[in-house]
């Protein structure tokens, strides 16, 4: 019955391990109708470039795409709070009849005015693309009246998916970085490292910057969380980039490299065993056998302290089955060993914008038998949910009331969250969500009620 | 932030309203069986059905026709077509609503020729497909919404033989709201057919089963005999009539229409009831209801002192904001602040007469932001505020508590659940503004009263201690 309702052209984003020879098909477009859970290529560029806290980010087009951006992540700031505001052109329909420029050149400098910024981010949503306004052009002539920065970022909706908006996003960042003029610029100082693909959400970035400052090691700048104008000009300073998101920042990383000799390092701070290897892969690739030693002190430490509050919650997980929806590849990588750590199988795993890469070291990962999706929609996750058995889901915001419509546990893994997930903390945090959403009594009257998915 | 410029004319800085599709999904959610598409990029419908998803606490299915560039430069006939055999194929809907994005408009998609073409060759047993031109550009979510009611009755309504029923026709509530409306009706025995109904839609119990789309909502049958009913009662005061799906109706088929305000408030509900009294040939007003009103009343007399002469800030959706107006000013919560982000023609004269009740001036301001409300409740100096999450920071950076009412309710739990109309809605709603000024109150006062008048006392003690 429910193959019925399958789509078909679906059946190549969709694996199940042990049973199938060819890889999954990733990185196309999302099929018409599918109600895919993935956004736009605005939507991308604004999920990377607004924790840049003391810029203004202004969305050129309609009321609405600044409306439904509007401060809704968990990203912290340590001083200027500029980032929480949604700034838009509020396009009208004569604006889109007669072009926006001038429209775009007055809310600049009426932004400008106001406010005395030093970086402002202008954002092409659908519209801009279609009429034609060119972005550029006006960004630089703002830039020259006012002699300030105003980058552009070519992040029209429909020109491509999500990952293209990363793309955009890390154009607009090497634009800046570029920018940084005089001979400081590029000196490189020891153990300073950029932490790429990294929003400090809910203070993530801080957690590891501890870390890092007791190895002797020291974050010259995130991007983008908690990142300002004047730390992102700096960024050629440092002498290795280490890389968390990589579906978002792989690119960035790799013209870095390129184009100011910054070697990268891929990290994961999600769980003991990624946060342990990270750290010791940090101190390595510094070639700092202090570092390396501190890193080990701090890791027995922590993790010793990790391991006995975790424990606790693993004896009550024991044997339960999880299914994971997330943004990116990175991130469902490290889950897969994070949920193992607490006595959690995966059952079904997919992403919005994984890569070829990401979904073979899924394969590898996993247990024969799990589903493997890209791009996947509520429909195949209800399906996959039940027919796996699944007692919880790690998503979003979307995702969240379809588990618990299924009568399954949820855990929140999205930009929105308000608790930390990185590093030691972070992984006793997430023992703590896992047990307080699966072990809550409520499931046993959905049960009761001849609900839920499994046991 | 600085909080002491006037606010920009070419930018909006914290948008106090969404867009006009956002508002056609909600409307296509309480008909029976429904599925919406948004003709555009993918962005649209994941952005709408994540915030629609955080305030009721429920799975939002919205579908995208996922135009790309080939599509925006080629034309995006073929995807929207692939979009509606893939909904059918997952969604068995009844009803098919499509909705065009600034995207598809701009390019100049016909969705209504494209809809047409799509059903010629389908047979019988298809879904209905109902269009509607909603760009993101040509007004907010509240013009969406009724524009997307109006676009289903142009479409759907046909000649058919007068009956008994009452449209009672609906602004964006909660279904809280629209439970206790319904309620309201059966008491007074009204024969109604309600439009759109997101009570149960966007509001499911837990149930061992779940379906893709969810029981409940207008049904089509329904929507079809609207033009047969023996009058229109629209919440709508402030609709215009080019969106007014009351005002097709008797335009088009001679149905009466009444336009009252939402039942927030005492008088806006006796308004409600009379209104059902006299159209809709309802029962006298039944014991419940007016022991309801009674206890409203004892209510407000309870909750009196505590509420006069606290400047209030009002602001959301018009057809709210004109019904909360209402209701601060019966309450002495006077408004010094009216603000909406849609853009209308009828709210300020609407509102200019109630006003002149208050002995606060007031300001109203028409398509505005946050920037502006903001400012405009500083100067003011109001102490509470009521509308929706979006207007957090005026809790959050100017102290002024929000009464969360409207959508969105982002930052809470139950937007869902939120109870504001009748008679014991009202209640409970005052009791959430003056609950929240007492909390105010209690919180504040050992410590205003000590140091408005302790110091003195001090400073003599002080000198006391010394000789």
């Amino acid at each position: 019955m429910l193959d019925e309702r399958m789509i078909g052209e679906r059946s190549e984003f969709i694996a199940t391990k042990g049973k199938q020879k060819q890889s999954l098909k990733c990185d196309a477009d999302s099929i018409a109708g599918c109600v895919s859970q993935r956004a736009c290529v605005y939507c991308g560029a604004r999920v990377v470039l607004n924790p840049i806290t003391d810029a203004i980010h202004l969305v050129h087009g309609p009321v609405g795409c600044a409306s439904y951006t509007w401060d809704i992540r968990g990203s912290l700031s340590s001083e200027s709070e500029m980032y929480r505001n949604s700034f838009s052109t509020d396009l009208k329909e004569q604006d889109v009849i007669f072009g926006g420029e001038k429209k775009l050149a007055a809310s600049l400098d009426e932004l400008v005015e106001k406010y005395k910024p030093e970086l402002v981010f202008v954002y092409a949503t659908c519209i801009v693309g279609v009429i034609g306004d060119d972005l550029t052009a006006v960004c630089k002539a703002a830039e020259k009246r006012h002699g300030i920065k105003v980058i552009p970022v070519q992040s029209s909706g429909f020109a491509g998916n999500k990952s293209a908006g990363y793309r955009a996003a890390c154009d607009a960042l090497l634009q800046l970085i570029a920018a940084a003029e005089g001979k400081g610029a590029a000196l490189k100082e020891k153990n300073c490292i950029n932490y790429l693909g990294e929003f400090n959400l809910a203070g993530e970035a801080w957690i590891i910057a501890n870390y890092l400052r007791e190895m002797g090691v020291s974050i010259n700048v995130a991007f983008t969380g908690d990142a300002t104008y004047r730390r992102l000009k700096t960024a050629r300073q440092a002498t290795l980039n280490i890389m968390q998101c990589a579906g978002s920042m792989h690119y960035l990383a790799g013209k870095m490299q390129e184009k100011y000799g910054i070697p990268y390092l891929q990290v994961s701070f999600l769980g003991l065993e990624d946060t342990a290897a990270s750290l010791r892969s940090i101190a390595k690739a510094l070639q700092d056998e202090t570092a390396a030693q501190k890193a080990e002190a701090l890791i027995q430490r922590e993790e010793g302290k990790a391991k006995a509050a975790i424990d606790y919650y693993r004896q009550k997980l024991l044997g339960k089955k999880a299914a994971v929806y997330v943004g990116g590849g990175f991130k469902a990588i490290s889950l897969i060993k994070q949920f193992r750590e607490i006595g959690i199988e995966v059952v079904m795993i997919g992403t919005q914008t994984g890569r070829q890469e990401e979904y073979d070291a899924i394969n590898r990962l996993v247990a024969d038998g799990t589903v493997i999706l890209d791009d996947a929609n509520p429909a195949e996750l209800e399906r996959f949910m039940v027919e796996q058995g699944a007692h919880l889901l790690v998503g979003g915001v979307k995702e969240r009331p379809l588990a618990y419509k299924l009568g399954v546990a949820f855990i929140d893994h999205n930009h929105d969250r308000k608790h930390p997930l990185s590093g030691f903390a972070g992984a006793v945090n997430f023992a703590a969500e896992v047990y307080a959403t699966v072990c809550s009594p409520v499931w046993s009257y959905v049960k009761e009620q001849g609900g839920g998915c499994s046991e | 932030m600085n909080d002491e410029l006037k606010h920009c004319r070419n930018v909006n800085e914290n948008p106090c309203n969404m867009c006009m599709p956002m508002g056609g999904i909600l409307a296509l959610k309480g008909i029976e069986s429904s599925m919406v598409i948004l003709h555009g990029s993918q962005g649209c419908s994941t952005y709408m059905r994540r915030h629609i998803a955080e305030h009721f606490n429920e799975p939002v299915d919205v579908a995208s026709s996922s135009l790309n560039e080939k599509g925006t430069i080629y034309g995006g006939e073929s995807n929207l077509k692939q979009a509606i055999d893939n909904v059918r194929k997952v969604y068995e809907p009844k009803l098919i609503g499509i909705l065009n994005t600034c995207l598809a408009e701009t390019i100049g998609e016909d969705v209504e020729r494209i809809a047409d073409s799509y059903s010629a060759q389908q047979d019988a047993a298809s879904p209905l497909l109902v269009s509607a031109a909603t760009p993101g550009y040509g007004g907010s979510h509240a013009e969406g919404y009724f524009f997307t009611l109006r676009r289903i009755v142009e479409q759907l309504a046909e000649p058919v033989e007068r009956h008994s029923k009452v449209n009672i026709i609906l602004p964006n509530l909660s279904p809280a709201d629209i439970r206790e409306i319904k309620r309201i009706l059966q008491l007074l025995q009204v024969d109604y057919i309600l439009y759109p109904d997101i009570s149960d839609t966007l509001d499911r119990p837990f149930l061992p089963r779940y379906t893709k789309l969810a029981q409940g909502g207008t049904p089509l049958a329904d929507i079809k005999a609207m033009s047969g009913s023996v009058a229109t009662i629209q919440m709508g005061m402030t609709v215009e009539d080019k969106y007014s799906p009351g005002q097709y109706l008797a335009d088009a088929f001679g149905v009466p229409l009444y336009n009252i305000p939402l039942p927030i408030g005492l008088k806006n509900t006796d308004l409600f009831l009379e209104c059902l009294q006299q159209q809709a040939a309802a029962q006298r007003v039944p014991l419940e209801l007016q022991q309801e009103r009674g206890r409203l009343l004892d209510g407000m007399i309870d909750s009196h002192k505590y509420n006069f002469q606290k400047r209030s800030v009002i602001f959301g959706e018009p057809e709210i904001v004109y019904a909360v107006a209402k209701t601060c000013l019966e309450n002495g919560l006077f408004p010094v602040v009216i603000a909406t982000g849609s853009k209308t023609t009828r709210l300020d004269a609407l509102l200019r007469s109630e006003l002149a009740a208050s002995p606060d001036e007031c300001t109203i301001l028409n398509e505005t932001d946050f920037a502006a409300i903001r400012q405009t409740a500083k100067e003011a100096e109001a102490v509470i505020a009521i509308g929706h999450s979006d207007g957090r920071y005026l809790e959050e950076r100017q102290g002024i508590p929000l009464i969360r009412l409207g959508f969105p309710i982002h930052d809470r739990v139950g937007g869902q659940r939120l109870l504001s109309v009748g008679y014991r809605g009202t209640a409970v709603f005052l009791d959430r503004i003056t609950n929240t000024l007492l909390e105010k109150r209690q919180k504040n006062y050992r410590r205003s009263l000590y140091e408005t008048f302790y110091q003195e006392a001090t400073e003599e003690r002080r000198g006391d201690q010394c000789d």
